[in-house]
C-alpha cells in the first residue's frame, strides 16, 4: 500500500519535473542502449566468425602444418622432409581415422589474365578432387576435374565467381550473369580450360541484403537490368577468399609450375598444405594420434609438422567473444554508471527543493523509513522508465548500426543483453538513490519546517 | 491524570561556544478538553516548547508525560507514530503539500498510520465537513485563499483524531478578520471536547483561551487560568527565580 503510493509520489514527483527527470532518465537510456547494443555486435560478430568458420570448411576440417623442428631435433633441421605426397599416400593406406585427404600445392603469386584483363586470386592451387568437400564448395555450372584429368595433367581450371567477375565481368556491370564455360585463362604462359565454377558465396546476412536491394531495384528501372547490391566487398574475408580461388589438378600444377621451379635443378616435392577430415568428431584425438604415428614414420621421428583443428578455432573465437564482451561491457557499464550519477545528482537537487515538504511529512508521522523509501522508490522509478526507453531505443539503435556501419556482421539483440541491461539499470538506480534518500531521512523535521 | 505533565524540562543549545537555554525548568500540566495558549515573545522559548510538546524535539533533562507515555525516552520512530496518531499540527504559513490537492493533503496522515484508501476518503471528507471545506476538496492548495488554506491545514490536523492539537500562530498569516474566523473555528473545535495549545505571540490571541501560560527566557512567567472552577493543585509556574 504504502509502496504503491510512494511509487505514484515518485511517478508525480518525476511528472512535475519533466524536463530535469528527462534528462537524467536519458542518462540510463544511454546506458542500457551502449550495452545492449555492446552485446548485439558481439553477438553479431560470433555469428559472423561461426559462419565463416563453416566457409572455411567445417568442424571436422583438420590441417596439417609445418613448423620448425623442435629445439631436441635442431640437429636434425636439414633432414626435415616436410609435407609431400608420401604423408598423403601414408595417410591414406595407414591412418582410417581420417576419412578424407587433401594434398595441396600452390603457386604464389600467381596472376591469372585474360582479354588484358588480370587477377590475382586468393589461392591458386593445384589439388585433388577431394578439395571440393574438403572446403565445402559447391559446384554451380559446369562440372569438377576428375581423377582422370589429374592422371592427365591436364590444362583444366576451376573457378570461384570472384574471378570470373574480375576477368569477364560481374554480373552488376554486365546486367546479366556471365558463365565462362570453355574459355581460356592464362597462367604464366599456361594456358587453362575453365570447365566449371562455383556458386557465389555470401554470409546469409548479405544474401538478404542483396535480394531485398534487387527486389527495390526491379520497379524503378528494369532496363538496367537486375541491380545486385554495389556492397559485395563487404563481404567477409572467408568468402571474399572462397569466391576467389582457381584450382587445377594436383598433377598439372607439378607438371607445369612446380618441377621446372625448384631449387637447382632438383624440382621441390613439397606440399603447400595437407588438409583432413576425421571419420568422427568424437574420435579426433585419437585419429590425431594415429596421423602423428604415421608421420613420425614419413618424417624421420622428426616432429615438424602439426595439426591445427577448429575446435582450436573455436576456441580462439570463443576468446575472442568473452575479451569483446568484457571490454564493451566494462564500457558499458561505465556508461550506466554514469547514469546512476546522474540520477544521485538530480534526487540531491529534487530533496534540497523540498526540504520543507519533507519537515511537513515528518510533522504529521512519517518515519525516517518511509521518507528514505520515497526518495529510493522515485530513484529507482527513474531508472526503470530508463531501462525500459533504454531496450525499446536499443532495438532502434542496433538497427541503425546495422544500416551505417559497414560491417560484415549483423548485429543481433539478444534477450539475455535486453533483461540484464535492464535489471542493471534498476539496481544502478537503487544504488543511486540510497545516498539521497538518506540525506533526507536525517533530515531534521525542526530545521526542514524552518527552511525556506 | 493529565493529558500532558512537563517536569523540569530544559533545552540547551551550543551556539559557537556560548551557551543559550531555550528551555530552563519548565514544569506544567495540560488536561484533556483544555484550550490553552502559550504566549510569549519571539525568542522567549514557547516554540522550543511547543516542539518539545509535539514530539518534534526531544528536551536536554527533565520529563515529559504524553497520554501516560514518557515521550523523552522515545525512539525517533516511535515519537514519528506518537505525532501521527497523538498530535495534530496547525502551522503560520499552513504547510500544505502543493502538489497534492486539499483531499490528499488531509488523507496523508492517514497514508503514514496505513489507513485504508476507503476509510481514508470517508474520514477526510468528514474532518473537511467539520471545518467547512467539503466543497473544496478537489482544489490545490495555491487555488484557495489563506483563510481556506488554514482550515484545510486544521481538518488535516484534526483527521487522525489526535490527543492535543498544537496551533503555532495559526492567524499570523492571515487578515483579522479570516483571523477572528479561524480562532471561533478552535474555539468551536474546543468547545466539542478537543485539547488545543495555540502557540502565539499576540496577547489578544492568547485571551480567547480560558487557560494561558506565559513563557519568558524559557521560564513559565505567568500561569492564568480564567476559569470559574479553580481546580488548580498548587502553582504551575515559578516566580521565584531571578530574570537574568
Amino acid at each position: 500500500m504504502i509502496l504503491l503510493n510512494a511509487i505514484l509520489i515518485g511517478l508525480k514527483e518525476i511528472w512535475s519535473h519533466k524536463f530535469r527527470s528527462a534528462l537524467s532518465i536519458l542518462g540510463i537510456v544511454l546506458g542500457v542502449c551502449s550495452l545492449v547494443a555492446m552485446a548485439a555486435i558481439v553477438k553479431g560478430m560470433e555469428n559472423g566468425m561461426k559462419e565463416s568458420l563453416i566457409a572455411y570448411g567445417g568442424l571436422d576440417k583438420v590441417l596439417l602444418r609445418e613448423q620448425p623442428v623442435p629445439a631436441w631435433q635442431e640437429h636434425l633441421a636439414d633432414q626435415a622432409p616436410g609435407r609431400t605426397m608420401k604423408d598423403v599416400l601414408a595417410l591414406t593406406k595407414s591412418a582410417p581415422l581420417i576419412r578424407l585427404l587433401s594434398p595441396e600445392m600452390d603457386l604464389p603469386r600467381a596472376i591469372l589474365s585474360r582479354g588484358g584483363k588480370n587477377v590475382a586470386p586468393s589461392e591458386f592451387i593445384g589439388a585433388w578432387p577431394a578439395v571440393l568437400e574438403m572446403n565445402l564448395h559447391t559446384v554451380a555450372h559446369g562440372r569438377f576435374f576428375s581423377e582422370l584429368d589429374d592422371r592427365e595433367a591436364r590444362n583444366v581450371m576451376v573457378i570461384g565467381t570472384g574471378i570470373r567477375d574480375a576477368l569477364f565481368g560481374s554480373p552488376e556491370e554486365v546486367g546479366r550473369e556471365i558463365i565462362p564455360l570453355g574459355e581460356r585463362i592464362s597462367v604464366s604462359g599456361q594456358s587453362f580450360t575453365i570447365i566449371g565454377m562455383f556458386e557465389h558465396y555470401e554470409s546469409i546476412a548479405d544474401k538478404r541484403k542483396r535480394e531485398t536491394a534487387l527486389k527495390k531495384a526491379v520497379p524503378a528501372d528494369s532496363k538496367k537490368g537486375p541491380a545486385f547490391s554495389p556492397q559485395r566487398n563487404r563481404t567477409s574475408y572467408a568468402f571474399w577468399r572462397k569466391n576467389y580461388v582457381a584450382y587445377i589438378p594436383l598433377n598439372t600444377m607439378w607438371v607445369r609450375f612446380r618441377s621446372a621451379a625448384g631449387a637447382g635443378d632438383t624440382p621441390d616435392p613439397r606440399l603447400s598444405d595437407i588438409d583432413m577430415k576425421v571419420a568422427d568428431l568424437d574420435l579426433i584425438e585419437p585419429a590425431l594420434q594415429q596421423a602423428k604415428n604415421v608421420l613420425l614414420m614419413t618424417h624421420n621421428g622428426i616432429e615438424d609438422f602439426t595439426f591445427t583443428t577448429q575446435e582450436q578455432s573455436i576456441e580462439q573465437i570463443k576468446t575472442t567473444i568473452g575479451n569483446a564482451q568484457r571490454s564493451g561491457g566494462l564500457i558499458a557499464a561505465i556508461a550506466l554508471l554514469v547514469g546512476g550519477i546522474g540520477i544521485t545528482n538530480i534526487m540531491l537537487a529534487s530533496i534540497t527543493e523540498r526540504v520543507r515538504e519533507i519537515g511537513i511529512r515528518k510533522a504529521i508521522g512519517a518515519t525516517t523509513f518511509s521518507i528514505f523509501m520515497q526518495i529510493l522508490v522515485e530513484s529507482v522509478v527513474i531508472a526503470i522508465i530508463g531501462g525500459a526507453v533504454g531496450v525499446v531505443t536499443s532495438f532502434a539503435l542496433v538497427r541503425g548500426i546495422s544500416e551505417v556501419v559497414p560491417g560484415e556482421n549483423v548485429p543481433v539483440v539478444t534477450m539475455t543483453a535486453l533483461a540484464l541491461a535492464f535489471g542493471f539499470s534498476a539496481g544502478i538506480g537503487a544504488l543511486a538513490g540510497v545516498w539521497p534518500a538518506i540525506k533526507a531521512s536525517k533530515l531534521d523535521p525542526i530545521q526542514a519546517l524552518r527552511y525556506e | 491524570m493529565p493529558l500532558v505533565e512537563l517536569r523540569d524540562v530544559r533545552k540547551l543549545y551550543h551556539l559557537g561556544g556560548e551557551e543559550i537555554r531555550a528551555l530552563d525548568g519548565v514544569s506544567a500540566d495540560i488536561e484533556a478538553g483544555e484550550f490553552i495558549s502559550i504566549i510569549g515573545p519571539s525568542g522567549s522559548g514557547k516554540s522550543t516548547l511547543m516542539h518539545i510538546l509535539g514530539c518534534l524535539d526531544s528536551p536536554t533533562s527533565g520529563t515529559i508525560k504524553l497520554d501516560g507515555v514518557m515521550i523523552e525516552k522515545a525512539s525517533p520512530r516511535e515519537l514519528a507514530r506518537i505525532r501521527n496518531e497523538k498530535i495534530g499540527f496547525v502551522f503560520q504559513f499552513f504547510n500544505l503539500l502543493p502538489k497534492l490537492n486539499v483531499l490528499q493533503n488531509v488523507e496523508l496522515p492517514m497514508v503514514y498510520s496505513g489507513v485504508s484508501s476507503r476509510e481514508r476518503h470517508t474520514r477526510a471528507m468528514d474532518a473537511l465537513k467539520l471545518v467547512g471545506m467539503e466543497n473544496r476538496a478537489k482544489h490545490r492548495p495555491m487555488q484557495l485563499s489563506g483563510g481556506q488554506q488554514q482550515r484545510a491545514a486544521i481538518a488535516r490536523a484534526l483527521v487522525n483524531r489526535p490527543k492535543i492539537v498544537f496551533a503555532d500562530e495559526p492567524t499570523g498569516n492571515l487578515d483579522s478578520v479570516t483571523g477572528e474566523a479561524i480562532l471561533q473555528l478552535f474555539r468551536q473545535l474546543s468547545l466539542e471536547g478537543r485539547t488545543i495549545a495555540l502557540v502565539t505571540h499576540d496577547p489578544e490571541i492568547a485571551a480567547v483561551t480560558p487557560r494561558r501560560i506565559e513563557i519568558r527566557d524559557g521560564k513559565i512567567a505567568k500561569n492564568v487560568d480564567t476559569r470559574l472552577s479553580g481546580q488548580h493543585d498548587g502553582p504551575k509556574f515559578n516566580l521565584a527565580q531571578p530574570a537574568p
